[in-house]
């Protein structure tokens, strides 16, 4: 199912599909305009006795990209996404256990790591794996002349100044992600991330949706 | 008794001392740890600085070799930051291939140069198109006690600000690049970036520069890079609990008060 972005909101239109592969426990295909991650979830699942840990279940997240092995950029993101997985899945429910989050970049056409975050949402939900919040990423991409583009296409981030990418929880709309390429001062920082923060309505209200369309149907 | 208690409740162990504002280690919950930058250590190296931060302890070393320019920009050399967190400075890391936490650190310290364009790469350039100057940044940590990121930027900044550059001229018969190791330059660093580095405890409180046992206890942490115009350099919260937008902006104050704690400490050297 898919939704056209509101006026006034600059959001690409984006889409979801869940529940589309049949060996992981949960997965999810989230495009974002031309961008497109699939993510797939395994989990709570036997874990190796390093990894094992009796508060939590570990949590662990592969970001393979489109082409080639993954690299240290790879690294760091799948670092970043895990901490914000962490942040929200209730993993004290499931000790002793494992959750493997696969991330596969399908098409790279700008907002990457927003889009990532959430079909990492929506497999979460897809794998009924109990969540303390939602979360969703959105990118904003600052122009040299001071304008703010949210969502930005591949060509707008080339451009851009500045690529702010924050991750929000969905219950007070806080903070759990940011990552900045670029320069900027603090007061652009707040407007982007007020911007940001009032994105996020269409995507979690998206969510809901995409929820009350899976179950309604069957 | 209190030892055992820290054993068996760490975390219980940690609040008690929060509820005082303050730490186990008697700092105030914005406190640095005493930070201290040794420079030219390394006298094979063409620059090199050593920071310590309370305990944790980062030398950094730099190279410079000679490199054709890239194809898409003939006008700019390189600058390759590595780190390296050996099982020397701590025992959660094993011997074998970098793992997560040095990677991660590798790519924030590339992002840093990056962003906040601490060197121009067209001032690595010697001949364009033809050749150009690679400096090989390769920071290692001799001792991990928390806060790692901010460690290794200033041990990079401390660096690069040591680093003499000798002089090259290209020989007009043979086309060969001739290094005059008499006549050194050093680098033109056009920004000093700093980093601020918080923990968050139990989704609200903030404390600054934390250890690696407040680190392991933290749920969160968040790294401010300013430079020193008060520009954000980088605004890393790699998850970990969330943060409203006027805790962010109590950290970025901090930060910039860090940074000019920092200058000062740069300028002696």
């Amino acid at each position: 199912m898919g939704s056209e972005p509101e006026p006034g909101c600059a959001l690409r239109p984006f889409a979801v599909e869940q529940g589309l592969l049949s060996r992981p426990d949960g997965s999810a295909a989230f495009v974002q305009g031309d961008t497109s991650v699939l993510a797939g979830v395994y989990g709570p699942a036997e874990v190796r006795s390093s990894r094992e840990s009796p508060e939590r279940a570990a949590l662990d997240v592969l970001l393979r990209p489109k082409v080639g092995l993954p690299g240290v950029l790879e690294r760091s993101r799948e670092q970043m996404v895990r901490r914000a997985c962490e942040a929200a899945l209730l993993g004290e429910l499931h000790p002793r256990s494992s959750v493997t989050l696969v991330l596969q970049v399908v098409s790279d056409a700008g907002s990457l790591l927003s889009c990532c975050l959430n079909a990492a949402c929506l497999a979460l939900l897809d794998a009924g794996l109990p969540l303390r919040s939602l979360f969703c990423g959105v990118t904003c991409a600052l122009a040299p002349d001071g304008a703010v583009a949210l969502d930005p296409s591949a060509r707008q981030e080339k451009e851009a100044r500045a690529v702010l990418t924050f991750a929000f929880e969905s219950t007070e709309k806080r903070l759990l992600l940011s990552t900045t390429r670029g320069a900027c001062s603090a007061k652009e920082l707040h407007q982007c991330l007020a911007l940001a923060q009032r994105a996020t309505d269409t995507i979690f209200q998206f969510y809901r949706d995409s929820a009350r369309r899976k179950f309604s149907k069957s | 008794m209190a030892a055992g208690f820290k054993t068996v409740e760490p975390l219980e162990y940690y609040r008690r001392f929060l509820k005082e504002n303050c730490r186990p280690d008697g700092r105030e919950l914005g406190e640095f740890r005493a930070t201290t930058v040794n420079i030219g250590s390394i006298t094979t190296a063409d620059g090199s600085a050593l920071v310590k931060l309370g305990n944790t302890t980062v030398i950094c070393g730099i190279k410079a070799e000679f490199a054709a320019p890239p194809v898409d920009a003939t006008n700019k050399g390189y600058i390759v930051p590595d780190v390296d967190l050996p099982p020397l400075c701590s025992a959660r890391f094993r011997p074998g291939p970098p793992g997560e936490e040095a990677q991660a650190v590798s790519q924030f310290i590339a992002d840093v140069i990056e962003n906040s364009q601490i060197i121009m790469k067209e001032d690595l350039c010697i001949v364009n198109g033809k050749l150009a100057w690679v400096l090989y940044c390769d920071i290692i940590c001799l001792d991990y006690d928390g806060n790692i990121l901010d460690a290794c930027t200033f041990a990079l900044l401390a660096a690069l600000n040591n680093v003499q550059l000798p002089a090259v001229a290209i020989n007009e018969e043979t086309g060969l690049a001739e290094v005059n190791l008499k006549q050194k330059t050093p680098l033109n660093i056009r920004k000093y970036p700093v980093a601020t580095s918080f923990a968050i405890f139990d989704d609200t409180l903030l404390i600054v520069d934390p250890t690696a046992e407040e680190e392991d206890l933290a749920t969160g942490t968040v790294t401010i890079v300013t430079d020193e115009e008060g520009r954000l350099c980088s605004v890393h919260k790699p998850g970990g609990s969330p943060l409203t937008g006027a805790k962010l902006q109590d950290c970025i104050t901090r930060a910039i008060t860090r940074h000019k704690e920092v200058k000062q400490l740069m300028d002696k050297i």
